[in-house]
């Protein structure tokens, strides 16, 4: 972080504590805080990239934020705590960026800490009857057996609103009214893309109000990963956006390495690059099958998955996986490229272009496609901004928020790749990023195949790996957006704590804005073109 | 990070090639005397009824899409019978647990499963489907979908390759052409018990839908 920037924020801020332990970062107090982050919202920190609930121990509970200015590009880290292990309080910024309001949902699901002035206090992912909050660090999980009765979904929620007096009080808010016509989707719905469950109010076709519910594919991996060695952590972060297997540990290993000081050699940095890429074509190519399915065009869905299969034999003739590849590991790759990878590939390459050509004559040109996907479901740049919608639905709205080009990883500061971008915003918008993004990942493969260094695919590294006291957080351009890691050692064998920026609940936190005022029937395109993941959204 | 000499317990391999040990038990049975118009009629309806397994698009997580490919161009499960996915459990065969299964989704899969029409079967895909898989510590996992449905088939893997899934739903199919000598496959209960559990349904005091009364609902 800059100098000027750690100036003036000590200046708007005098309370506020520079640490300079992994990443750095400012800890405010709490009553200070909101202050601090109004200040910074309006000096153009637009962004907030990730917001992860802490427990300190004996110091309380906090939260940690990760801020960038999209105008800038300057990062901030900022943390603000609060003691009172019994009844946590922390002032809400889900007015200055919309995404928090998940974030804090999830916050106050994994911890208890309740937000002031949050407009919906509810758990996110577990069942409003669960006791206790998982991630405290005194959980005890016998609390929780497995429910069987089925749960009712409120219709209303509560807020907490500060009193002068310095008390707290608790205030009931409508979700639905009586009158109002209510109709439940998913959680098994084949155009929910998985198990998730949206209650949403109509007015006649049009939907009033949109009401997501998340956690029917929580796993918690976030707390299974504190009882993990670091190595044994790189398993579970494949299986949460399946479709960004690659990326996924990719950005883990990233961000221990980087908390190592560990250095990868050009060879990796050259492979990972390229696995990234094909598997960003392979999820790419199921977002496309599984759009036309739901759009009823199921010829496409059989023509994307024939050709995906073919990216699932290169990706499989060397890590040995088709889906789940496990091959990213800390210092390298779990094995050298299989002799035959280069050509394969190269063949690949030659083979998918024409079949996107035919993608197009298939589909994006079809009359219905485009009636149902043009001009449907618009997401302002403004709200994708605030929503931290990355990946390719933020740049069909016009935001540059390529990890890629933004903060360059691996091998893609050499290569030369255009970032797509779309004002449209729209549901046409969404599908038309994915597709051209095909080719520019075609792209950036050529460049780097046959320049494959020479040298290691794995550094020697301890047996037993501790990180530095110290957090850290590191991104990669996932299928769907910014995956982030974001590590706190204390210096052990184990994360203190391990928290994984999604990609898709930014997605489903900007799916009422979008959906609202759209026919019912636009739900199923918004959602196939908004190409979440469900257990990513969940972990 | 090498492993050295891992041991992988798994099937063996010769057993992959013994497929036919329940129909040779059946033929034995018959030939001890069943009926034989029934019998024959039996098979008939069974043979049917096994070659037009449909299945309910479930899927929870990443063994779902490894269940799409198996649906999709290369390994299409069209050709034994398994095309007609049916999003209604109304109108589906048997369901394909394919993925984790968590604390919140187990009572509805327990819905989905009530709600499907009898005959009925399970099939339990991917490590996390036999027993929580990878996540089996996890505090919101359920260690095993056998613990609230009974399973008829597992497939192991994580995720089972379609080649797998093949050769489990080829077996779904094979216990369903001799179900009749192995009582309702999937309930394991005999008539009685089922008739007794019908009248039970239809008589007991409406439980408002299995919702739990929660007194102090409203926190
Ligand atoms: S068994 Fe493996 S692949 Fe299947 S759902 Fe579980 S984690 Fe995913």
């Amino acid at each position: 972080m800059n100098n000027n920037l750690k100036e003036s924020i000590t200046a708007w801020e005098p309370a506020a504590v520079w640490s300079e332990c992994g990443d750095g970062w400012f800890t405010v107090p709490a009553d200070r805080f909101r202050d601090l982050a109004v200040r910074l919202r309006a000096e153009g920190f637009d962004f907030l990239r990730s917001l992860t609930g802490m427990d300190w121990g004996g110091e309380g509970f906090g939260v940690v934020y990760h801020l960038e200015s999209t105008a800038t590009g300057e990062n901030v880290v900022l943390r603000t705590m609060t003691p009172d292990r019994e009844n946590p309080v922390l002032p809400s910024v889900c007015d200055l960026w919309k995404t928090a309001e998940l974030n804090e949902r999830e916050a106050f699901d994994y911890f208890g800490i309740r937000f002031l002035n949050h407009p919906d206090m509810r758990r996110l992912f577990l069942r409003d009857d669960w006791v206790g909050y998982p991630l405290r660090k005194d959980y005890d999980p016998s609390q929780n057996p497995l429910r069987m009765s089925n749960e009712v979904s409120k219709d209303s929620t509560a807020s907490f609103e500060l009193m002068p007096d310095g008390s707290i009080i608790r205030q009931r808010n409508v979700l639905f009214d009586e009158g109002e016509y209510v109709i439940n989707i998913g959680p098994q719905h084949p155009a929910t893309h998985g198990v998730l469950r949206f209650r949403v109010s109509l007015e006649g076709e049009i939907i009033r109000k949109l009401d997501a519910h998340c956690g029917y594919i929580h796993r918690g991996i976030e707390k299974m990963c504190e009882e993990l060695t670091y190595p044994q952590t790189l398993a579970l972060t494949d299986r949460l956006d399946y479709l960004g297997a690659a990326q996924n540990r990719h950005a883990l290993c990233m961000c221990i390495e980087k908390g190592l000081g560990v250095e990868v050699p050009e060879r990796v940095q050259y492979i990972r690059t390229i696995m990234d890429e094909l598997q960003r074509i392979d999820s790419h190519l199921l977002f496309f099958s599984c759009l036309c399915m739901d759009m009823g065009a199921l010829t496409a869905f059989f023509y994307g998955f024939r050709d995906r299969e073919k990216v699932l034999d290169i990706l499989e003739q060397t890590t040995g996986g088709r889906l789940i590849q496990t091959y990213n590991t800390i210092g390298g790759v779990q094995a050298d490229i299989h002799p035959d990878f280069v050509r394969k590939t190269k063949e690949f390459i030659a083979y998918m272009r024409p079949k996107l050509r035919e993608y197009h004559e298939v589909f994006t040109g079809n009359v219905i496609a485009q009636e149902r996907l043009k001009g449907t479901g618009v997401l302002t740049r403004e709200d994708a901004i605030s929503f931290g919608a990355t990946g390719g639905t933020g740049r069909a709205s016009g935001w540059a928020c390529d990890v890629r080009k933004r903060h360059p990883y691996a091998a893609y500061g050499k290569v030369d790749f255009e970032e797509v971008l779309f004002t449209e915003g729209d549901c046409f918008a969404r599908y038309m990023v994915r597709m051209r993004e095909i080719e520019q990942s075609l792209n950036i493969i050529e460049q780097l195949i046959d320049n494959i260094p020479e040298g290691e695919y794995q550094l020697k590294m301890k047996p037993v790996i501790r990180i530095p006291e110290g957090s850290y957080y590191a991104a990669v351009e996932g299928s769907r957006g910014e995956f982030g890691v974001f590590i706190e050692s204390r210096g052990d064998k184990y994360p203190y704590r391990m928290k994984f920026r999604s990609t898709g609940l930014p997605l489903v936190a900007c799916l009422e804005t979008i959906a609202r005022g759209t026919k019912i029937a636009d739900l199923i395109a918004i959602g196939g073109t908004l190409d979440y993941v469900v257990p990513d959204i969940d972990r | 990070m090498e492993v050295r000499n891992p041991r992988i317990k798994s099937m063996k391999y010769e057993d992959f090639n013994d497929n036919e040990y329940i129909e040779s038990m059946v033929r034995e049975l018959r030939e001890n005397g069943t009926n034989v118009v029934v019998g024959c009629l039996d098979e008939v309806i069974e043979w049917g009824r096994s070659n037009s397994l449909w299945p309910l698009t479930f899927a929870t997580s990443c063994c779902g899409i490894e269940f799409m490919a198996v649906g999709a161009a290369r390994y299409d499960f069209a050709r034994f019978g398994f095309e007609v996915a049916r999003a209604s459990p109304r109108q589906a065969d048997f369901i394909m647990v394919a993925g984790t299964i968590t604390h919140k989704m187990a009572p509805v899969l327990k819905r989905l499963y009530d709600q499907m029409a009898d005959p009925k079967y399970v099939i339990a895909t991917g490590g996390c489907a036999i027993s929580g898989g990878p996540f089996k510590k996890s505090y919101h996992v359920v260690d095993g979908v056998d613990k609230i449905l009974p399973v008829d088939v597992y497939i192991p893997g994580c995720p089972p390759r379609p080649e797998a899934m093949l050769y489990g739903l080829m077996q779904l199919q094979r216990k369903v052409k001799v179900q009749r000598f192995f009582g309702d496959v999937n309930r394991q209960i005999d008539r009685k018990e089922c008739e007794e559990l019908l009248r039970r349904d239809l008589t007991a005091e409406k439980n408002e839908l299995n919702v739990e009364k929660d007194a102090n609902h409203e926190q």
